[in-house]
């Protein structure tokens, strides 16, 4: 298990040079709104490689002052592992500003997903509360956030496969009569479509069995997997289902010259997150019940990348203890300082870690 | 600094890949600094290549003869054709020394959004070399993008009525994962100045 000792920000948000050494886990970072809290936890997040918790464009990440945004931003990230230290650093060059780089031991990283094998973060926004109450993509993207998180191979799945119907949908809006060229992206497509419905529901399987196992006072969560192909792949083999999408594909060409939308394929799919003991999905759950269910997935995930990864995640928790009640903010304190990974928790009111009974760092912001 | 002659001069070379402003402005301060022995011979030997280059009407490479001197060569396999994107491609796999038979340039890779479509590849002579019957196989070593395999794929499909063995370069690169190649490409290329952050 990796764990942060010292983290530092050039540039980055609202932070001109920030320099914090950590020696406690878990960590409390508290100031008044606006002080930064979040973009703290959002710089660890960045250490891996992704679009971090608040799913920013780089050109939001670089500090602004005076209407004039910083030409390069920095952050790295010391490390405590068993056997060794390494350092992560992120970060824009002025030189080269469309390409954000990664550095292990301040030598350039070969490939990301040499730093998924030495990091993994699991975060909790206020911002997920929202996500049983919006459209469907949005539930997609946090799945496949947690997916991929597991298997570091999954974006790149998913970014090919995102490339692919741009290509089809232009190229049906371009009237061209060209049935290879079609036939050769939605045979892609179809292949494409099957590995991620298959990985998505081997994902699903996988945490609802560590949801199963989660101790009370946390609801008993379990993530519905709502996708027609994952169902297919239930009955028949990849092989029948894959012919079946480019079938559906190939019929459904002129709807989708139409729409500019694909209509079969993963992106039919949703989730939900049912509380199993009331039977109740997460959009009908009260707001404090809602967080609950989420404090669940998170602690679920948690344990499968610890199992599944070898080791324990870093949390990065925004405001965690709001809209919980007082049984499940102590359950999850206690859950905080007995793990074996670190924890980052934000919260404007230093009375919500009471649980914590001064067992923990403390990161304050004057903002 | 220098009059617009030397920035427009400037200007040019730093539109040729491989170099960026500051390396194209050391180039023309070398060739500008020894005229004799710089500048004439470079002046000499563009106006040789401008004169005498041709695209290959069979492959698409570029010599100074045409059909190119590969295409000529007569202990070539001509029954067997390795399909590139770019001449670049073509001269990469020549510097290799792997391939013992002929070549064709493509000139770009399918994409809907890039705007590169069939009619603007170089296929009819491909096409056509294909008529005549001598061909027994065609390797495609197109790039490992999803373009590169929409291609592949595209190809397979419009040559199946030729009759000829198609194979594909194996990549070593597993099917899903073919953004691999091209994001170390990228990420490699812009860490190659790095500096700690
Ligand atoms: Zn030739």
């Amino acid at each position: 298990m990796a764990r942060l000792t010292r983290l530092q920000l050039i540039s980055f948000r609202n932070f001109a040079l920030a320099d914090w050494e950590i020696a406690q886990a878990p960590v409390v970072v508290h100031g008044r709104n606006g002080a930064g809290k979040t973009s703290l936890l959002e710089a660890i997040s960045l250490l891996v490689p992704g679009r971090g918790l608040r799913g920013a464009r780089l050109s939001e990440l670089a500090r602004r002052a005076g209407g004039q945004a910083s030409e390069g931003w920095g952050i790295s990230g010391w490390f405590d592992a068993p056997g060794r230290s390494f350092t992560v650093s992120t970060g824009i060059r002025p030189d080269a500003p469309r390409q954000r780089c990664f550095l292990i031991d301040n030598e350039p990283a070969a490939k990301q997903t040499e730093i998924a094998d030495l990091l993994s973060c699991v975060w909790l926004t206020p911002q997920m509360e929202g996500l049983f109450l919006e459209p469907a993509s949005g539930r997609r993207r946090f799945l496949d956030r947690l997916v991929a998180t597991l298997e570091p191979g999954f974006a790149r799945l998913l970014a090919s496969h995102g490339q692919l119907l741009a290509e089809r949908v232009r190229l049906l809006r371009l009237g061209m009569a060209e049935p290879a060229w079609l036939a050769a992206l939605e045979d892609q497509l179809a292949r494409k479509s099957v590995a991620i419905a298959a990985m998505r529901l081997d994902y699903s399987l996988t945490l609802n069995a560590a949801l199963a196992a989660l101790p009370a006072p946390f609801p008993r969560a379990h993530l519905r997997l709502a996708c027609p192909l994952a169902e297919r792949l239930a009955q028949a083999p990849a092989l029948s289902v894959e012919a079946g999408l480019r079938e559906a594909l190939s019929a459904g060409r002129a709807h989708d010259r139409e729409t500019g939308t694909t209509n079969a394929g993963v992106n039919q799919a949703d989730i939900d997150l049912l509380d199993t003991e009331h039977d109740r999905g997460a959009a009908q759950a009260s707001t404090g019940e809602r967080k609950a269910l989420l404090v669940s997935v998170m602690l679920g995930q948690a344990s499968v990348l610890r199992r599944h990864r070898a080791a324990a995640p870093l949390l990065l928790l925004d405001e965690p203890m709001t809209h919980l009640d007082a049984a499940r903010r102590e359950a999850l304190a206690e859950t905080l300082l007995a793990y074996d990974g670190q924890a980052f928790l934000t919260g404007t009111d230093q009375d919500q870690f009471r649980g914590l009974g001064g067992r923990c760092g403390m990161i304050a912001l004057a903002g | 600094m220098g009059g617009p002659e030397i920035e427009q001069l400037i200007g040019q070379f730093a539109r040729l890949p491989g170099l960026g402003p500051r390396s194209a402005r050391r180039a023309v301060l070398r060739l500008l600094q020894q005229p004799e022995a710089r500048l004439a011979p470079l002046i000499r030997a563009l106006e040789a290549a401008a004169k005498t280059t041709r695209v290959c009407g069979l492959c698409g490479n570029l010599d100074s003869v045409d059909p190119c001197s590969l295409c000529r060569d007569p202990r070539r396999e001509t029954g067997l054709i390795c399909v590139v994107e770019t001449v670049a491609d073509l001269w990469a796999l020549e510097r290799a020394g792997v391939h013992r038979g002929r070549y064709h340039v493509l000139g770009g890779v399918l994409s809907a959004l890039a705007g590169t479509t069939p009619e603007t590849l170089n296929l009819t002579p491909l096409l056509s070399r294909l008529s005549g019957g001598e061909v027994r196989e065609i390797v495609l070593a197109l790039p490992v993008t999803v373009d590169g395999a929409t291609t592949a794929h595209f190809l397979s499909e419009r040559l199946r009525e030729f009759g000829v063995v198609i194979t594909q370069l194996s990549q070593g690169v597993p099917m899903g994962g073919s953004l691999e190649t091209l994001d170390e490409g990228t990420l490699a290329a812009a860490l190659r100045t790095r500096r700690a952050v």
